[in-house]
């Protein structure tokens, strides 16, 4: 499906191979003339969630919740060190994403970067090894809780730069273009690296070859210690393609189900080489920036109000009990589980010996003059 | 089972804090998130969450207590059902298995020579291994072919293209303007707008697009009109592509190419001369290849093509026009890591690279005259550096003048130096001297301009100077 007819010359095609066809709700069926007015005709799918949706969703993020507990925690112990940012609050975000995406689909994100290693299916245990920097960790200790990667799981790190991830997570999808594979890549920022010049660089480009990247920005209201509002001259950051003829739209980032059904129409529009898309999840924090951040800078009843009427976990867990697909005690039992997952993780992370000295010189380069 | 709650690191270094107040008591339950205390540091108050659920069953430290330790038990956090008397089962503190062997010298970098020896060892055989590198013969029936640095450019990146449908070219005006040095000409008409991607004015984003198409496997040359402008895009240069592979651990590669001029231009003034040599050289990861011949630029430009690591390609742009013989073959690669003795001598090593050879070649004939035999190094690669080409000249020479277009300071003929000292120091009869550009920014005017470079005369004098003449 051509999109809009205009389309650079020099334009590695979009991926179409996969698409099935977007139901529109055009009133007159004509084509509407702003990637915007296209995008608000997709019409939208049930947000509603299978009883089996529902309870993989609330395990999901119950296995990130945990896990990042513990990380907070095994800080707290100093077995942990450097730069560490949680992701408690919002869980919802990458695993309503992960549901939309198929396999060969790739993703990629900062540094706040758990979650989205956890919801890609990465190994708890690799990844917890990581944060403590030992052998058995995903980059064998050298990279820490900023950078891991799998390209097996499609995951792409992991990036300590703000809003470096944006370009390259564009590259993916430029990769996906040329080889016309179908696939789609998703690139996760926060709204602070929104601010970021590259950021439109790489906007520009994707909408003029019409890439098929999803731009998921992950907004929890503050950069660091700056709100929003102290940092955006415009706070609607789903505008921010506006001027790139990208299409956006605002997600209620802490609703698993509403995460995944624009995640859904969103693949969709890549994978018909409609080009980009943004999707402005509003979502929330509960811990500090990073391990080091006191937090002066918003009040504690506005995160415990979050917490109390809006957090995604709860909302999820309200749900399944109200539609009788589990019990308290079944609750507790995948509570459990979850636990074990998240203990046995920590253990092997404590019992993984440190890197080899020689590990200090390898992995620089890859051996000289031939493929990998 | 109780579960110790310990006095938590809230920052990288901190080491103790003030217990400022709890705000829990004994006997509270208490939700993972909780708020349960507070704590000064030196830098902040920060607050103390449970990490789980239960009841406290004891405030082990009181509030306004200094200097608690990290990892000091603080209170004891009981499971629902179990009542203080498990305490006395409590695990002793620390619950935290510290890492093995971590003394607080454990990450000093060796004292002695040998173990700084064996360091540069492992280093060498790690990171690139050149030791076996040879120059390739040229094939018997290939006859040699005039061709400008231009084309030869342009003929690697064709061939490499027609070989392998992974490579593709991108940047500002690349494909219909034909390259805004004509580098690229003939390659949009050969292969396409999906393999010759002309982008927006916009380096910082076709960079970071270029490495995550090479994260994804494909082989990007990105052309930057001028190496200038590739300062916009450097994060993506060296945080992103040079550095991945070993904060992966070797799961991603990063197979690119960044090309394009490099160096002083003329009459252009300081933004648009500059030699970023020494800037990418300093950068493990990277490959830093600057050539000078019309047969190296092409071989070296495949191998960069064909190599799975982040390579920095400096052209210059005063070479381009000038011709040279290549072998006429599809099949010329030069390896990477290889330096060349473009003329054999015994007085006086002269080591350069790329637009800098000029200045040597055309000094030749007055050396000749003043009855010096000067051995001239083209270094082609500056990262991995054959370290061995240049030692093994002065161990014959004894002598050694470095000349590049780039500033002193931290430069080039800096690194030359520094390993001469460290692994010819015996051999050497005179201090090793450095030609280079002057250490200001490129004036525009023509009589300032030429101060500022290099010049003839100033490797006529430093080689007089070492071998005193």
């Amino acid at each position: 499906m051509a999109a809009r007819g205009t389309a650079s010359k020099s334009t590695p095609k979009a991926a179409s191979k996969k698409a099935s066809k977007t139901t529109r709700a055009t009133a007159s069926g004509a084509r509407p003339d702003t990637a915007q007015a296209l995008w608000d005709s997709v019409k939208r799918g049930d947000a509603s969630l299978s009883e089996g949706d529902t309870l993989q969703a609330y395990k999901d993020m119950l296995l990130i919740r945990r896990f990042e507990e513990r990380t907070g925690q095994m800080y707290g112990m100093g077995v942990i060190g450097g730069f560490c940012h949680l992701y408690i609050g919002q869980e919802a975000v990458v695993t309503g994403v992960k549901m939309a995406l198929e396999e060969g689909d790739q993703i990629i994100t900062s540094y706040r970067d758990h979650g989205h290693m956890l919801a890609m299916g990465m190994d708890p245990k690799g990844v917890m090894a990581e944060l403590t920097g030992r052998e058995g960790g995903y980059s064998r200790g050298k990279g820490g809780s900023m950078h891991m990667f799998s390209v097996d799981k499609g995951f792409f790190g992991g990036h300590g730069i703000v809003g470096a991830q944006v370009p390259i997570g564009t590259g993916l999808a430029f990769a996906n273009a040329y080889r016309d594979n179908g696939q789609v890549a998703a690139a996760f920022f926060g709204e602070g690296a929104s601010n970021q010049g590259q950021v439109y660089e790489a906007f520009n480009m994707a909408e003029l070859w019409k890439l098929p990247v999803i731009y998921v920005i992950e907004n929890n209201g503050y950069a660091m210690g700056t709100s929003l509002q102290r940092s955006a001259a415009e706070t609607h950051l789903y505008k921010r393609g506006r001027s790139f003829n990208i299409p956006g739209e605002e997600v209620d980032g802490m609703d698993v189900a509403q995460v995944r059904e624009a995640s859904m129409r969103a693949a969709r529009w890549c994978r018909e080489g409609n080009g980009p898309i943004i999707l402005e999840m509003k979502t929330y924090r509960y811990r500090g920036h990073s391990m080091s951040d006191p937090a002066k800078y918003r009040s504690k009843d506005e995160v415990q109000k979050v917490r109390a009427e809006h957090d995604p976990i709860d909302m999820v867990r309200d749900r399944i009990l109200k539609a009788g697909w589990a019990g308290e005690d079944d609750l507790k039992k995948m509570d459990r589980a979850v636990k074990d997952v998240v203990s046995a993780a920590a253990e092997f992370a404590q019992e993984s010996p440190e890197p080899q000295a020689e590990e200090l010189w390898t992995d620089i380069y890859a051996p000289l003059g031939g493929h990998d | 089972m109780p579960t110790n709650i310990t006095m938590p690191a809230l920052s990288p270094t901190m080491e103790e804090g003030t217990l400022a107040k709890w705000l829990v008591s004994e006997g509270d339950s208490v939700a993972a998130g909780d708020v349960i205390a507070e704590i000064e540091t030196d830098k902040a108050t920060m607050e103390v969450e449970a990490v789980d659920e239960g009841v406290i069953g004891k405030l082990v430290v009181a509030e306004g207590t200094e200097a608690v330790p990290v990892n000091d038990v603080i209170a004891v956090l009981l499971e629902d059902g179990e009542d203080a008397a498990a305490l006395d089962a409590a695990p002793s503190p620390p619950a935290a298995t510290p890492p093995a062997d971590t003394g607080p010298n454990d990450h000093a970098p060796p004292a002695t020579q040998d173990a700084a020896a064996q360091d540069a060892a492992a280093q060498d055989a790690a990171a690139l291994d050149t030791s076996t590198l040879v120059e390739p013969d040229i094939p018997s029936g290939v006859a040699l072919k005039s061709v400008t640095v231009r084309e030869a450019l342009r003929d690697a990146m064709a061939e490499e293209m027609r070989a392998d449908d992974a490579v593709f070219v991108i940047g500002e005006e690349v494909a219909e303007y034909q390259g805004a040095y004509k580098v690229t000409q003939g390659l949009l008409e050969e292969f396409g707008a999906r393999r010759v991607i002309d982008t927006p004015i916009t380096e910082h984003g076709f960079a970071g697009i270029g490495v995550g198409a090479a994260f994804a496997g494909l082989r990007p040359v990105v052309e930057f009109m001028t190496f200038n402008f590739a300062m916009q895009a450097i994060d993506q240069i060296v945080n992103s592509a040079a550095k991945t592979r070993y904060m992966s651990g070797g799961e991603i590669s990063c197979p690119i190419v960044f090309r394009g001029p490099n160096g002083a231009a003329a009459r252009v003034a300081a933004q648009h001369s500059q030699d970023y040599t020494a800037w990418y050289a300093h950068v493990p990861g990277l490959i830093v290849i600057a050539p000078y011949s019309a047969a190296d630029a092409k071989g070296l430009l495949k191998a960069a093509i064909r190599d799975p690591n982040p390579v920095i390609f400096l052209e210059n742009e005063v070479l381009y026009g000038k011709t040279f013989d290549v072998p006429d073959t599809d099949d010329w690669v030069v390896p990477i890591g290889k330096a060349k003795v473009l003329k054999p001598g015994r007085d006086v090593t002269i080591v350069s690279h790329s637009h800098g050879l000029t200045y040597v070649m055309d000094a030749l004939a007055d050396l000749e005259a003043a009855g010096i035999d000067a051995e001239v190094i083209d270094l082609r690669t500056i990262r991995p550096l054959d370290k061995q080409a240049v030692i093994a000249s002065v161990q014959k020479t004894n002598r050694c003048v470095t000349v590049e277009e780039g500033w002193s300071i931290c430069g080039i003929g800096s690194e030359i130096s520094a390993i001469l000292m460290q692994d010819a120091f015996d051999y050497l009869d005179a201090p090793v001297m450095r030609v280079t550009g002057k250490d200001v920014p490129m004036p525009y005017a023509a009589n300032l301009e030429k101060l500022a470079l290099p010049s003839v005369a100033d490797v006529v004098t430093a080689v007089k100077a070492v071998t005193y003449k």
